[in-house]
């Protein structure tokens, strides 16, 4: 230990004398020149967030790394089994699982001084769901009482400013009122948009964005926008999860290939996003400093429900032909490397068995079996035009490899090297307006990754009639029935029976076909040990230790 | 001269109008951008409405461009959707890229002519052949992978370079990306350069200057290289552009976050402000470039004269 | 070949720069800083206008040249001429030969399928029947190789000529007359090289529907031939200046013949060298097309979709980016080749 810190006050002498900034640590919380003791900083490659770093208006993977180090919410999901654990929340009642009380621990504070209170959360929660404020996760409090008044879908006159489904009952108490039962609710605020925001946010909030301020175990000690994110960690945080490092250095990177020969050459410390074309060199190249590990995040291929062609009765037997001409086991080994696993359900394995994950609930539709796959597409009534074509962005994620796999192995399974094609469409925002204007004509790529770990968040959102990400339209009277029985329904193992009774009525109508869990790979190098995936396949930033 | 730089510096004007609105157009033309903004789900229609609103992308489009072209003239270039001005893009990105390109284009000059020139005076000779097969490689191989090999070689195995260029980007860090960036644009200007020696070669004032007793060296970079260079400065006078605005691949390799990506990135997610912001000022490059290559055409040949 | 027409007797268009007498001492006046020979340069230029007149006179007599020779011997004819004797040239014509022969029948080299892959030969190196391995989606890579012709070859050739073809026209006649031609022509490739290729393929080939080759080709020439326009407008502007066109001129060639008989054949060389190279660059970029979802769309074998799939994956499987890449460089040898005979044709100080 003392070598090492010989050695890189070594390091930081020739720095300064070329120079450059700083020296990690000179200032950051009482430093004393141990780099085993907790203060140690370490880097790991980030991309550019889509959004400002609001955190009702992020929703994508890169901001919410930011703000998962940055924010702690009434909820909190356990890094390892992503049960949701009360953090900031002392207790969640509720009577009827439609009105809930809250009451927030005290003793917790915002990095600037102010107190965490049950206002926080209220005050933040109606400036995500207002209209005016165009936070692209409003519809994450449309289960709150009073949301079709500050956040009108059809278009009409936002009529209230605040939701009157929340009401500060106390300092540290608020109530929260449902527009219908929902028993898993209290699981899912902890997701990042339901975090509490400091009085700073809204009396000066240009400066907050330039250097969000929030509650969690790091601060921002510097923010250029574009390039680097420095995160120190906050000595005065009250919380039992505090930082095991120093802080994080996030740089962006313009491509994850880059940031992967970076940690090759020394220069970084984590990678959370291995290129697809390193996995295979991966083992070779980090041995045990690469780690693979299942995250909730579902691939899968949905069906046009609005295409006559799709649609119509009997096209059942097609798709699940389709879903058996898939070879995933050997589309996982080959192309993904074992960071897939092949599916057999619509769920995802983190959920554990006891949330819903149920293996091989699929059965035979999703097992590889090319004879009866082409017998099931011929008394279908074959293909429709003679060719599927599987639409992909082009632009991001390399969609390209797997979607040319699946195609070869339906092509194989049919003999004919002409039945299954890759339809790739430029941008993904042009993806996104042909999917939202029923436009497709093909099966197309489909992924979700899970907003909370609850088994209702797999199926509600994507396969419920008219739900918010259900791109195929597909609908069925039957598995609405039984979605809106398990919500009510506060037994939780019965809840989840329900619910996957519902999966049941998809899977015989294959309403999609799932292809493969996906898992979160990341590399690290050796100055740094700990490291962790969380399910949803960030890294455990404070529980990292540099060496 | 005067009177012809004056007159060529009157015509960016109709040329900036007309490119800024082909662009401004063109982004248009590709869609709604608001739907690339919600991820992998629908935004709901009426966040969807107010973000059009904030970006003014409900009006026609020839108000949005009128709009655009006041702001502009103000020095109010508009905001990426990530909520960054414009401005500040450019200011961050192009410095980086400028630097790059005249690492690019001091490669071009010094080994490309010197390639070239040798290539020129030694025809079918081994050296000739050599650099023949150079310029095949450089062809058919993509850059990324030549940029790729040189990462890890130089990189990774060798610890020479740091395989990612730092945020401020000095100059001896884009040596390599520089290079890597040259690569085709060398072939070109290498091939151009031995195909106008090999002709001029035998050209009479060379032959003239030779009888005289001038020294082989003079003849060649006076007389030789001289006359043999407009085609040469015509190919870098196209290129200048194309390697600031185009150098996607290698700025990707190297995490250079310079014009070409973020002009990659605004494209993707046709964000009208920063492509059009950037392809303006690329525009006001190409014209500044391909002026001063029309005059060096008369340094270079005194017998061409601008009226 | 274009015959040079006959010229019409026409008083020169502008009055010639003074042609101070002098001794013939260089054919041109480009080196400043050897005053005595600038200064006296322009005398080289009146030999070469004798001839000029000479060979102005001789096709009066009749549309073909009534004189002793039957054969009119024309420029491009001795090229022509030489172009068959010279090795180089034949041996490149043959391998381009070979490319269209294999382009239009590839069954008769590869029996096999280039679609039909099997993922669980992912990646393998050479193995009997297989020489070249199999690629990342376990397809056969000789197959892929021999099949890719076609499309590559296809789009290079045609983009190459259309855009050398529509550049040299448009540059060389800016070059050519210069003023306002000039200024709009050179102002419109200003515009187009502003357009980048990323846009211009979203947009323009987004809006196509087109499945076949043709729309590409299109978009390489809309967007490659201002770059060629500009080299060829310098390559006529510097040529222009040589004496023998000013004599030309002086004797009343009409601009039709200066442009075909003079101008052409001295200004094409560096058309010919950025064409050559820009040749593979367009089979790459036909790749870069596809990768954005714009271009070809699958099922399409061609080099540039395997080069750049297979270019993921250099550090496993660097087979697959060989043969495809060797396929590319061999094509643009042949055609850099074939430039080179054709450029030394035209060159009459070579003879």
């Amino acid at each position: 230990m003392r070598g090492a810190t010989h050695a890189r006050w070594a390091v930081c002498a020739t720095a300064v004398a070329l120079a450059a900034t700083a020296c990690g640590g000179g200032g950051d919380g009482g430093d004393s020149g141990g780099s085993g003791d907790g203060s140690g900083i370490l880097s790991s490659s980030w991309g550019d967030p889509q959004n400002p770093l609001e955190p009702a208006n992020t929703n994508e993977v890169q901001g919410g790394k930011v703000l998962d180090m940055l924010f702690r919410g009434l909820k909190r999901y356990d890094p390892k089994t992503g049960e949701a654990k009360d953090m900031l929340a002392e207790k969640i009642d509720t009577s009827d699982s439609q009105n809930f009380t809250v009451t927030v621990k005290s003793g917790w504070t915002f990095s600037n001084g102010e107190a965490v209170s049950a206002k926080s959360f209220v005050d933040a929660w109606n400036y995500g769901a207002s209209l005016k404020n165009n936070q692209k996760n409003a519809y994450f409090f449309g289960y709150i009482d009073g949301y079709d008044k500050v956040h009108p879908e059809d278009g009409g006159k936002q009529s209230a400013q605040t939701l009157s489904g929340l009401k500060v009952t106390g300092d540290n108490t608020f109530t929260i009122k449902l527009n219908q039962k929902f028993s898993t609710f209290p699981d899912t605020l902890g997701y990042a948009a339901f975090a509490p925001l400091p009085q700073a946010f809204f009396d000066d909030h240009a400066a907050w964005l330039k250097k969000p301020v929030g509650n969690g175990p790091y601060t921002i000690d510097s923010y250029a926008k574009g390039s680097a994110m420095k995160m120190r960690t906050w000595d005065k945080y009250p919380g039992d999860d505090k930082a095991q490092n120093g802080g994080v250095d996030l740089k962006v990177y313009t491509d994850n290939n880059t940031a992967y020969t970076d940690l090759m050459a020394g220069n970084l410390d984590l990678v959370d996003d291995v290129p697809a074309a390193q996995l295979k060199n991966a083992k070779s190249d980090l041995g045990d400093r690469y780690i693979n590990t299942p995250a909730g995040i579902i691939q899968t291929l949905a069906f046009p429900f609005y295409d006559k062609n799709w649609g119509k009765d009997g096209m059942e037997k097609v798709r699940t032909g389709l879903s058996m001409a898939i070879n995933r086991e050997q589309i996982t080994e080959t192309i993904f490397q074992k960071t897939r696993t092949p599916a057999s359900d619509w769920t995802s394995p983190v959920l554990g068995e006891a949330g819903g994950f149920k293996e091989g609930l699929c059965g035979d539709a999703c097992e590889y079996d090319p004879d009866q796959a082409k017998k099931m597409i011929e008394e279908g009534g074959g293909l429709p035009g003679g060719q599927v074509k599987i639409s992909y962005n082009a632009d991001t994620g390399s969609h390209k490899e797997w979607v040319d796999a699946v195609c070869n192995s339906v092509n194989n399974a049919l003999d004919n090297d002409k039945a299954c094609v890759g339809n790739p469409v430029g941008t993904f925002a042009d993806f996104r307006n042909q999917i939202t204007q029923s436009k497709m004509s093909g099966p197309f790529r489909a992924g979700w990754q899970m907003d909370y770990p609850l088994i209702q968040n797999f199926l509600q959102p994507l396969y419920y009639t008219n739900a918010s990400s259900n791109d195929g339209k597909w609908t069925s009277k039957e598995f609405d029935g039984l979605v809106d029985k398990a919500n009510a329904e506060t037994d939780q193992a019965k809840a989840v029976g329900l619910f996957q009774d519902a999966e049941k009525v998809l899977r015989d109508d294959m309403g999609a076909i799932p292809l493969w869990y996906q898992n979160g790979s990341a590399g690290y190098s050796d100055r740094i040990s700990n490291v962790a995936l969380n399910p949803f396949s960030l890294p455990v930033y404070n529980e990292i230790k540099v060496n | 001269m005067g009177r012809y730089v004056i007159r060529r510096l009157l015509q960016m004007i109709p040329v900036f109008i007309g490119a800024t609105l082909l662009i401004f157009l063109m982004v248009n033309v590709m869609g709604d951008p608001i739907a690339g903004l919600c991820g992998d789900r629908q935004c709901d229609p009426a966040t969807a409405t107010q973000l059009r609103k904030e970006f003014g992308l409900d009006k026609p489009v020839w108000q949005q461009y009128a709009t655009y072209m006041g702001n502009v003239f103000t020095g109010d270039f508009g905001t990426a959707f990530n909520g960054q001005a414009v401005t500040e893009l450019m200011s961050t990105a192009f410095p980086v890229t400028i630097r790059l390109t005249i690492v690019a284009i001091l490669f071009e000059v010094v080994i490309g002519i010197a390639l070239g020139v040798v290539t020129g005076l030694r025809r079918g000779r081994p050296v000739d052949t050599g650099v023949l097969l150079i310029t095949l490689v450089v062809i058919s191989v993509p850059t990324f992978v030549t940029g790729l090999l040189l990462q890890l070689l130089l990189g990774v195995k060798w610890g020479w370079i740091s395989p990612s260029v730092s945020s401020e980007a000095p100059f001896d860090e884009l040596i390599v990306p520089g290079l890597v960036l040259a690569s085709v644009s060398l072939a070109y200007v290498t091939r151009l350069t031995r195909t106008s020696i090999a002709e001029n070669r035998r050209a009479d004032y060379v032959r003239t200057a030779i009888a005289k007793g001038l020294p082989r060296r003079r003849v060649i970079t006076r007389h030789l290289l001289r006359n043999s260079l407009i085609p040469v400065v015509t190919f870098i006078g196209t290129d200048i552009g194309a390697l600031m605005g185009g150098a996607i691949v290698t700025e990707r390799i190297f995490n250079i976050h310079g014009v070409g990506f973020q002009l990659y990135q605004g494209i993707l997610r046709q964000n009208t402000q920063t492509v059009v912001g950037f392809v303006t000022v690329l525009v006001l490059v190409f014209l500044v470039a391909n002026l001063l290559v029309d005059l060096l055409y008369a340094v270079l040949d005194p017998r061409i004269r601008y009226a | 070949m274009p015959e040079p027409t006959p010229p019409e007797p026409t008083p020169p268009e502008r009055p010639l720069p003074s042609m101070p007498p002098g001794p013939h001492l260089s054919g041109g006046g480009r080196a400043p800083e050897d005053g005595a020979i600038a200064a006296t340069g322009m005398g080289g230029a009146m030999d070469l206008a004798t001839q000029e007149a000479d060979s102005l006179r001789k096709p009066l007599g009749g549309p073909d040249g009534s004189g002793p020779q039957d054969k009119p011997r024309s420029l491009w004819s001795d090229a022509w001429r030489d172009l068959r004797r010279n090795p180089v040239f034949i041996i490149s014509g043959l391998v381009i030969l070979f490319l269209i022969v294999i382009s239009l029948w590839p069954s008769v080299i590869a029996s096999g399928n280039p679609l039909k892959c099997d993922l669980a030969k992912s990646q393998e190196g050479s193995q009997p029947g297989h020489p070249f391995g199999y690629n990342g989606q376990g397809c056969d890579v000789y197959t892929r190789t021999v099949y890719g012709a076609r499309v590559s070859v296809t789009v290079g050739v045609c983009a190459t000529l259309g855009v050398a073809i529509l550049g040299s026209v448009l540059g060389g006649l800016a070059g050519f007359f210069g003023g306002a031609w000039d200024a709009v022509l050179s102002r419109i490739t200003d515009i187009f090289f502003a357009i980048p290729v990323v846009l211009g393929g979203l947009v323009l080939l987004s809006v196509v529907t087109s499945s076949t080759i043709w729309p590409v080709i299109g978009f390489m020439v809309l967007l490659g031939w201002p770059q060629i326009s500009r080299i060829a407008r310098g390559s006529v502007i510097t040529t222009k200046q040589n004496d023998y066109v000013q004599a030309a001129r002086a004797l009343g060639a009409s601009n039709s013949r200066m442009l075909l008989r003079h101008i052409t054949p001295n200004a094409i060389a560096p058309v010919i060298v950025v064409a050559t190279i820009a040749l593979g660059t367009y089979i790459s970029l036909e790749a870069t097309l596809s990768f954005l979802g714009v271009g070809l769309k699958p099922p399409t074998v061609s080099w540039g979709i395997d080069i750049s799939s297979a270019s993921q994956y250099i550090r496993t499987a660097p087979h697959a980016l060989l043969w495809p890449a060797g396929a590319l460089a061999v094509t643009v040898l042949a055609f850099i080749m074939l430039g080179d005979a054709v450029r030394d044709a035209l060159d009459p100080k070579l003879r």
